[in-house]
């Protein structure tokens, strides 16, 4: 009688306890002569193995040490995929890194088929590459186009792909409920599965070899020709430095550099995002008192339409309230659209498409707003306008509901300066386009409950998004980090660089926008309507190029992509994008004298960067932020910061304070007063030992 | 199609020879393999309501239901035109060039052309739909004499062109100009013919029901073995009911070049060691459904005569059975897909103030084996009625000795509009067989809907 032993990963990162538990455990099933084959499971549902545990890697100090790890990953995969006795991985929920390194050294592959369970290599995304035999595994298991997709991406794989890619031989549908909760019972059954396949592989009833089609027997066969390996390998490489620009180390390196690849810069830069997008996923201000059901937004245009479609995406119910049926309709059509490319990318059936969408109902009056326990506005960006909303939705509203104001740099006191009860008002920064861009910036006042910001973040967590909670003040963070930097912009195009070359010093220092383009799809009068709020509040701190460009742009319509023409001419259907000529005119009668001791190339970059990351730290210095972790995440996820640089916050750390300082001295010396670094940053500079992270 | 609901509706009474045939049936073909139910004492001697017309089944016949492929003609009798007030007809896959089939039928049956007809359609409810609306309108006093049943006929499905050509033929209908027309042939592409079949799968979920009714089993820990032991009883049962003769309501119907069929071509009681050799139907290769524990798709009729009762009894009529509560559920049609029985059972029950052993007979609708036990299994679970139907206490355990005694889809045969008939029927008729009161009679349907009604028990 074969005998079976499950034992079950407590914990679901790969550690160096867990590697050595799991090889006595692994040891003693090849030892035994009772036992004939192994089902590896998890009983945590939603995560087989997430991956090799990160802090195992971030501890290592030097390289030989983090290949070390790696190496030993290697052994244990390579003693698994070598075993005569089959072993079975079922799979369900997250199987990433390390823990599809595991899955594909198995004889055969289970996944539960549900949205939960991705399998994929994702370390590209932290700096490194998949260390413990993945680069010779999977393009065996899936072919070499594939597998270089997975590893280059990092691009999760849903379980019903992955199966039609080879990467698993079996899938389970999720089961309902039955006589126990669903969850629960769906991994029961994928162990009773995983068992009866375990014994067929043990009986020889099973084969685990794969049929493969003609395509990939194709493929392999063209793999071995040498000539058509080099043109792919050439392909690969050209597509990664077109996308990386050659500021990501890892994807070109091969497996045996892992280790130094490990120690690099840019790698630890990824970790600290990678850890700080998990600390801004949590909801540190506790659960709510009431949980948000119904959700009322104000404004059905760009903003106000992608809030409801994440809103609804995740099953709340949402009003969407507009002044007029054109905007209104604009709007629903929006939230639909937005919907229906989910359908043609397959990721949504079309009944769950219109199921989604009757969480959405759309108004132009005050119907049912008693009912609701949160109001997003999104109205036009105007002091008055929105005093007269929240007027008029508190006076509808019950007393629980909570008043959140979506802004990019109104100060919400001054919004709440109206309200019978500010404790309730608090604002919801999202950033445009809201179903693509991750973050949301929450901004609390002085009056604003716990409660309420605990309600705002729970609403944030449900759409999906990493957030970051910031006091109130003129900008909050990210619009009063980026306007320094867009003044810089301005100035340098008066300098006579155009935009083209701007877009590409910006582009190939690690911005995925370049600072032209950025100014064009934020929109022209957007950024100056800030540049001139700000510019009040701030006074001299944040002025550098002349504002009268701007307004200038907006006084001939050129606000960017939604009017068709910017700095850029844009086009529908179009991508290629031409210089708008009209510009010249306008650029040429603000023309500054460039100065030639600032204006290299490597100087235009670093005039922008620090600006920006001075403000940033002021902005810790000053308490708007409170901690340098978000101040990271706010930037990168929500100003397209540099991410192989982690934030302004992590730049400083790795780049160093000093030098930062030295080159802000540098600039000052040629411009004033906006290149003054603040008081923390010389702190840092003045002791070597400080860090803003640990 | 037309033609087998034509002749199940040739087949009804004119007059009440049918129901003396059957009454005239010997006693002595009443031993069970599975005991015979004990009549329990009521809590209620009957639920006739103040105010609301009694309304009963005068009787039921279907035609027998056949393994898909073969369809026919043969018996005809006089049927009483005037007599019939409305005819409502349940059927499911339809036919475009028939979408009121009730009425066509209705037609070419010889049914007065003043008697109105209309179709309905709720999945494998069909059927149950058309016999509660009917008895709708004779409870509002609208009509005194319905005629209500069910047709379907899988051996001929529609099958439609893809979108692409169906546009194309339509924009080709509207063009008017050689040119047009020709640009528009231009963009014929082969794949246009590529067909687009009528599925057995959920619209919303896009699965299969024997797909969804595996994931059922299997959340209710139903195995294979079990399944194919519950599916022996169903064609065992099915098979001495048959070999006894008790399926009465069966007429018999000669398909056109074809012998005349008198009996469910269905029924065939096999071995569990056979049905083990089976592979599984949908989920492969580890699923548990299989063809020998599902219900097989079948082309069938069924009709009943449905009367309020003073009128019955005024035509000289004597009633099989009165038609009283009943209700219709609904619910996740993903993971509760078949569970239709087990919301709407403790519904029903309530609402005629009966409890589980008032009931001296059960006809579910078996779809699947595991469908069925999926449904005891919810019922008799506190963790599922609490969680999922808001219930304080379980259900309750259906006592299998009173349960589909005389075979149900899986062995005879499931044609979707037609089973509902076929329910009520065998309920009634067993109630007079076996002597007890009142029958429970339920069925699930695609888009997770359900039904219950209550079938009481004519006084001899």
């Amino acid at each position: 009688m074969p005998r079976f032993i499950y034992f079950s990963l407590q914990v679901n990162t790969l550690n160096k306890e867990l590697q050595s538990e799991f090889i006595e455990v692994m040891n003693e099933i090849w030892a035994s002569d009772q036992i004939r084959s192994a089902v590896l499971i998890s009983s945590k549902p939603g995560c087989f193995v997430a991956g090799a545990d990160i802090n195992m890697l971030a501890a290592c100090k030097t390289p030989q040490e983090a290949a070390q790890v790696s190496q030993e990953g290697q052994k244990m995969f390579e003693k698994l995929e070598k075993s005569t006795k089959p072993i079975v991985a079922a799979i369900s929920g997250s199987c990433l890194g390390g823990g599809l390194e595991l899955a594909i050294s198995c004889q055969y592959r289970i996944a539960i088929k549900d949205r939960k369970t991705v399998l994929g290599v994702p370390e590209v995304l932290l700096g490194i590459l998949p260390g413990a035999g993945g680069t010779q595994r999977l393009p065996k298991m899936v072919g070499v186009p594939a597998a270089f997709d997975m590893m280059l991406t990092g691009r999760s794989i849903r379980a019903d792909r992955a199966k039609k890619m080879g990467l698993v031989d079996q899938l389970v549908e999720p089961l309902g409920p039955g006589l126990k909760p669903p969850e629960e019972r769906t991994i029961e059954y994928l162990e009773e599965v995983a068992v009866s396949f375990a014994k067929g592989l043990a009986d020889k009833k099973i084969s685990s070899k794969r049929n493969k089609g003609l395509m990939e027997k194709l493929t392999s066969y063209a793999m071995t020709i040498p000539f058509v390996r080099q043109q792919i390998y050439k392909k690969v490489e050209e597509q990664v430095q077109k996308q990386t620009k050659g500021l990501y180390p890892a994807p070109l390196k091969i497996i045996d550099k892992f280790g130094e690849l490990a120690m690099t810069k840019e790698s630890k830069a990824l970790m600290g995002l990678y850890h700080g997008q998990v600390l801004c996923k949590k909801n540190k201000f506790g659960a709510p008192q009431k949980e948000v059901k119904q959700l009322a937004i104000l404004g059905a245009g760009l903003m106000g339409a992608g809030i409801a479609q994440v809103s609804v995406d995740k099953g709340l119910n949402t009003i969407l309230k507009d002044a007029t049926l054109a905007g209104l309709g604009r709007g629903q059509q929006q939230v639909f659209k937005g919907l229906n490319d989910k359908v043609k990318k397959k990721a949504l059936t079309s009944f769950e498409r219109d199921s989604i969408f009757s969480n959405l109902t759309g108004q132009l009056d005050y119907q049912n707003f008693e009912k609701a326990d949160m109001v997003i506005e999104a109205v036009f960006e105007d002091l008055s306008l929105k005093h007269k909303v929240l007027k008029e939705v508190e006076a509808v509203i019950p007393d629980h509901c909570v008043f959140a104001s979506n802004t990019s740099a109104l100060p919400i006191n001054e919004i709440a300066a109206v309200s019978k009860r500010p404790e309730k008002v608090i604002g919801m920064h999202y950033f445009s386009p809201v179903d693509k861009m991750q973050l949301l910036e929450i901004i609390t006042t002085q009056k604003t409950s716990k409660d309420t910001t605990a309600s705002a973040v729970a609403v944030g967590l449900k759409q999906g998004k990493v957030i970051v909670v910031v006091k109130d003040g003129p900008g909050f963070y990210t619009t009063r980090c980026l306007a320094p930097m867009m003044s810089e912009v301005i100035r340098i195009l008066q300098e006579g660089v155009g935009p083209k070359k701007l877009d590409s010093l910006t582009t190939s220092f690690g911005f995925p926008v370049g600072a032209a383009t950025l100014a064009d799809e934020v929109g022209v009068d957007v950024a100056k309507h800030v540049a001139e709020d700000l510019g009040k509040a701030f006074g001299e701190r944040f002025g550098g190029g002349s504002l009268e460009l701007l307004q200038q742009m907006v006084a001939k319509g050129f606000l960017g992509r939604k009017s068709g023409k910017g700095f850029y001419i844009y086009q529908e259907g179009s991508k290629d994008k031409n210089l708008n000529s009209d510009m010249d005119s306008i650029l040429a009668g603000l023309k500054l004298p460039a100065r030639p001791e600032v204006s290299s190339d490597e100087d235009i970059q670093y005039r922008l960067v620090t600006r920006f990351v001075n403000e940033a730290v002021m902005c810790l210095q000053e308490g708007i932020l409170a901690t340098p972790a978000e101040g990271d995440i706010g930037a990168v996820f929500g100003l397209g910061f540099p991410p192989c640089l982690g934030g302004p916050f992590r730049f400083v750390d790795l780049y160093g304070a000093q030098k930062v300082v030295d080159r802000l001295r540098k600039y000052e010396a040629a411009y004033g007063k906006q290149f003054t670094p603040c008081q923390l940053l010389i702190d840092h500079a003045n002791s070597p030992g400080k860090k803003f992270y640990p | 199609m037309t033609s087998i609901l034509t002749y199940t509706f040739k087949s009804l009474p004119s007059t009440s020879k049918w129901a003396l045939r059957f009454s005239l049936r010997p006693l002595s073909c009443s031993s069970q393999l599975w005991a015979a139910p004990a009549v329990q004492t009521k809590s209620k001697k009957t639920l006739a309501k103040p105010n609301i017309r009694n309304i009963v089944v005068v009787d039921g016949v279907r035609i027998p239901f056949l393994l898909s492929g073969t369809s026919g003609l043969l018996h005809r009798t006089n049927v009483p035109k005037e007599v019939v007030d409305y005819i409502i007809f349940g059927t499911v896959v339809q036919e475009v060039k028939t979408s009121n089939v009730a009425r066509e039928a209705a037609l070419g049956a010889g049914f007065s052309d003043k008697t109105p007809a209309h179709t309905v359609t709720m999945a494998c409810i069909s059927a149950n739909q058309a016999m509660t609306t009917g008895v709708g309108l004779i409870a509002s006093g609208q009509c005194d004499v319905i005629v209500a049943g069910g047709v379907e006929l899988m051996s001929d499905v529609p099958i439609r062109h893809s979108r692409k050509m169906r546009k194309m033929m339509l924009d080709l209908n509207k063009a008017k100009t050689l040119g047009q027309r020709l640009s528009l042939i231009s963009k014929f592409r082969l794949n246009f013919l590529s067909p687009e079949l009528p599925a057995v799968a959920e619209f919303s979920t896009n699965e299969t029901m024997g797909h969804s009714a595996d994931r059922l089993a299997a959340a209710f820990a139903v195995s294979r073995l079990e399944q194919d032991e519950y599916a022996l009883r169903s064609h065992t049962l099915a098979k001495k009911a048959q070999d006894e003769g008790l399926l009465s309501d069966v007429v018999p119907f000669k398909v056109p070049g074809k012998d005349t069929v008198t009996k469910d071509s269905g029924i065939r009681p096999s071995s569990l060691e056979q049905m083990a050799k089976l592979k599984p139907a949908f989920i492969k290769p580890y699923g548990t459904v299989t063809a020998a524990n599902s219900s097989f798709l079948t082309d069938g009729a069924s009709a009943m005569l449905i009367m309020a009762e003073e009128k019955a009894l005024a035509m000289g009529y004597k009633p099989k059975a009165y038609l009283r509560d009943f209700v219709y559920v609904s619910q996740d049609p993903k993971d509760q897909l078949l569970l239709g029985p087990t919301y709407a059972t403790p519904k029903v029950l309530e609402k005629a103030g009966l409890t589980m052993n008032d009931i001296d007979v059960f006809e579910f609708h078996e779809a699947f084996s595991g469908q069925i036990l999926a449904n005891f299994k919810a019922m008799d679970s506190d963790w599922f009625t609490q969680n999922y139907m808001g219930r304080k206490t379980k259900v309750g355990s259906l006592p299998l000795e009173k349960f589909n005694n005389w075979g149900g889809s899986l062995s005879l045969g499931h044609p979707f509009g037609a089973t509902g008939c076929r329910l009520v029927m065998a309920a009634a008729n067993r109630l007079r067989k076996e002597g007890g009161q009142y029958s429970l009679v339920a069925a699930c349907a695609a888009g997770g809907q359900g039904h219950a009604m209550i079938v009481e028990a004519y006084p001899k």
